[in-house]
């Protein structure tokens, strides 16, 4: 009952929120994507133990693909991206919003798709090793795509504004955002407990001893890679509108910003937890506005000292030292009663 | 009987030692077979080349008439054919039913399959084999703080979790309490008989293993010295000599 109301009250302010604090729709959409890409990195790194520091190569590929797929549907491409002001590109009402749903989804779905073929290399390496080999993918990419004429080199892409008021353009990217967050987050909660969520789990704690068991341990870690990654592309395919301009490295492929603040909302929340990832990237969000607000000059200081003092003094996260303080919130027992109904 | 492992004429070195000299032994479907022998005889490589760990130099191993010595450890696994460890593999940061879930035999899953929540019939299945085990009571607990010897019994029943056709257990006694030893012969017993695995078995405890096993290969410096009943082994002088030590 209790639980119920909880999640009644979070429902509730999830979709008042840009109501209530009308200031702050485009804040409040950021956080969820925060939500969103805390949520995926730990599918892989805290729920199977592969620490990716290249998750956000699917945040600009799903950036690029989404814009490529809106423009390619009305217009030539390599000609709209390589156009000056002389010629201008008009988006009709249903070609801008057609293009905005094939091109998010197509987004997920290319970025899905690639993690399959990047994983089935890299998941040859272990520890930190794959940190760095899939980092290494994520400089790379930003490298490659900003020398791409076609689409926009390093000068990135324009895409059209919202074709009606603003501020109601502000409130549906929340909506996509906040959308996208709870469908993964319930995704997240029913994957953990099925078989697959313990095969990974298996993995993170012995891969050894889950290979020998028999577990097809590279099946398992594509198909979470990929779930991870369809969703981190879906959330980049909706920033690329939401922005309406980007380019690639500092926006797109941007691996000191969003590609390291997904794996600190983690570490902070508390790695292979379902809520330690949201409450990471809620806290940290609210860290760094107020740090980025107040501190100017002194951020990436005050960011390194949060980095630090995680790292040192709560290494499992805040939802890691609340599972020692208060281990029956986690259903965590000894006693030797039934794990099911008592009837069983 | 017919054989369900084929060990034929498997040779492996590593460097200049020679862990196993052109071994040859068949283990029976649905026996207990006893591996025995003086510390470093190789007997644990020649389980590592059984189960894929490391390439042999030559020879060839057969599982129920397959060709394996190619193959890696995730594919023999696949193929019904489970070991367990000396120093046990455990998930110690789970509890006991966790570690138990995790080992349902997920090469028999589709990936689809592997999509559903775990059954009341897996909880049922996991709680049975923690039961007979002896370990029902800290099922709840995580298993690394269990003892060493009550990691080896989970080990044990993770892996009959896993439903294999034969299982590999290296030295499942050592490190239990002694008094405990007697159910445990017991419980390998009732897994053979009830669950029909075939075991394959390296033990340096004489008393397990002569109680044990229905037919017993003595390993010496890599290589095989005797084979026979647990009667034929007791009595062969050349055994008694490869652990007593020769003049």
């Amino acid at each position: 009952m209790k639980r119920l109301a909880f999640y009644a009250f979070l429902i509730f302010f999830t979709l008042a929120a840009p109501f209530l604090l009308p200031d702050y729709k485009t804040q409040l959409a950021t956080l969820w994507l925060m939500i969103i890409v805390a949520i995926a990195w730990d599918m892989t790194g805290g729920q199977m133990g592969y620490n990716s520091l290249g998750n956000i190569f699917f945040y600009g590929t799903g950036m690029y693909v989404a814009a490529l797929i809106a423009i390619a549907i009305p217009f030539d491409v390599g000609e709209y991206t390589n156009a000056f002001s002389d010629k201008i590109y008009k988006f009709t009402d249903t070609e801008y919003f057609l293009g905005a749903f094939v091109g998010i989804l197509g987004a997920g779905v290319f970025c899905a798709i690639s993690a399959l073929v990047i994983g089935y290399i890299t998941f040859g390496l272990r520890g930190p090793y794959f940190a760095i080999g899939t980092l290494g993918v994520a400089i790379a990419a930003g490298e490659l795509v900003s020398n791409w004429e076609w689409a926009g080199g390093g000068q990135g892409i324009s895409l059209p504004v919202f074709p009606y008021d603003l501020e109601l353009g502000k409130i549906m990217f929340y909506y996509m955002f906040a959308g996208t967050g709870v469908v993964l987050f319930l995704f997240a909660r029913w994957l953990y407990k099925t078989r697959f969520g313990a095969a990974i789990n298996a993995i993170r704690d012995d891969e050894e001893k889950a290979e020998a068991m028999g577990i097809h341990t590279l099946r398992y870690k594509l198909t979470a890679w990929s779930m991870s990654a369809f969703f981190v592309g879906v959330a980049g395919g909706i920033s690329a509108f939401q922005l309406i301009h980007f380019e690639p490295l500092e926006t797109a492929y941007q691996t000191i910003n969003l590609g390291i603040f997904m794996v600190v909302c983690v570490l902070l929340g508390g790695k292979g937890t379902l809520w330690g990832p949201v409450i990471g990237a809620i806290l940290f969000h609210l860290f760094k506005e107020v740090t980025w607000n107040y501190l100017l000059g002194w951020q990436w200081v005050a960011l390194g000292v949060l980095i630090v003092v995680t790292v040192v003094y709560f290494k499992d996260g805040i939802t890691g030292w609340l599972k020692l303080v208060r281990p029956e919130w986690f259903g965590i027992r000894v006693e030797a009663k039934s794990q099911r109904s008592p009837a069983s | 009987m017919t054989s369900i492992i084929e060990v034929d004429e498997v040779s492996k070195t590593f460097g200049g030692v020679i862990a196993n000299n052109g071994i040859s032994l068949q283990v029976e479907h649905g026996c207990i077979t006893g591996l025995i022998g003086p510390n470093g005889s190789g007997k644990t490589t020649l389980f590592n080349s059984i189960v894929g760990y490391h390439p042999i130099d030559s020879g060839s191993i057969k599982f129920e008439n397959e060709e394996i010595s190619k193959k890696s450890v995730q594919e023999i696994a696949r193929l019904g054919l489970i070991r367990t460890f000396q120093q046990t593999r455990i998930y110690s940061a789970m509890n006991c039913v966790q570690n138990m879930l995790i080992s349902l035999p997920h090469r028999k899953m589709k990936l689809s399959e592997s999509f559903h929540r775990h059954t009341g019939s897996d909880f049922d299945k996991a709680d049975a084999l923690l039961d007979f085990v002896g370990l029902y009571e800290k099922r709840f607990l995580t298993a690394g703080s269990l003892s060493f010897g009550q990691q080896k019994l989970l080990e044990f029943a993770m892996a009959l979790m896993n439903e294999p056709t034969a299982l590999l257990l290296d030295e499942p006694t050592a490190g239990i309490n002694p008094t405990l030893i007697n159910g445990l012969i017991e419980r390998l017993k009732r897994a053979n008989s009830e669950f029909g695995i075939t075991l394959f078995v390296i033990e340096h405890n004489m008393r397990v293993i002569m109680n044990l096993a229905d037919k017993i290969y003595c390993l010496a410096h890599g290589e095989l010295l005797a084979q026979g009943s647990p009667d034929e082994i007791r009595n062969d002088p050349r055994v008694i000599d490869a652990y007593l030590g020769a003049n």
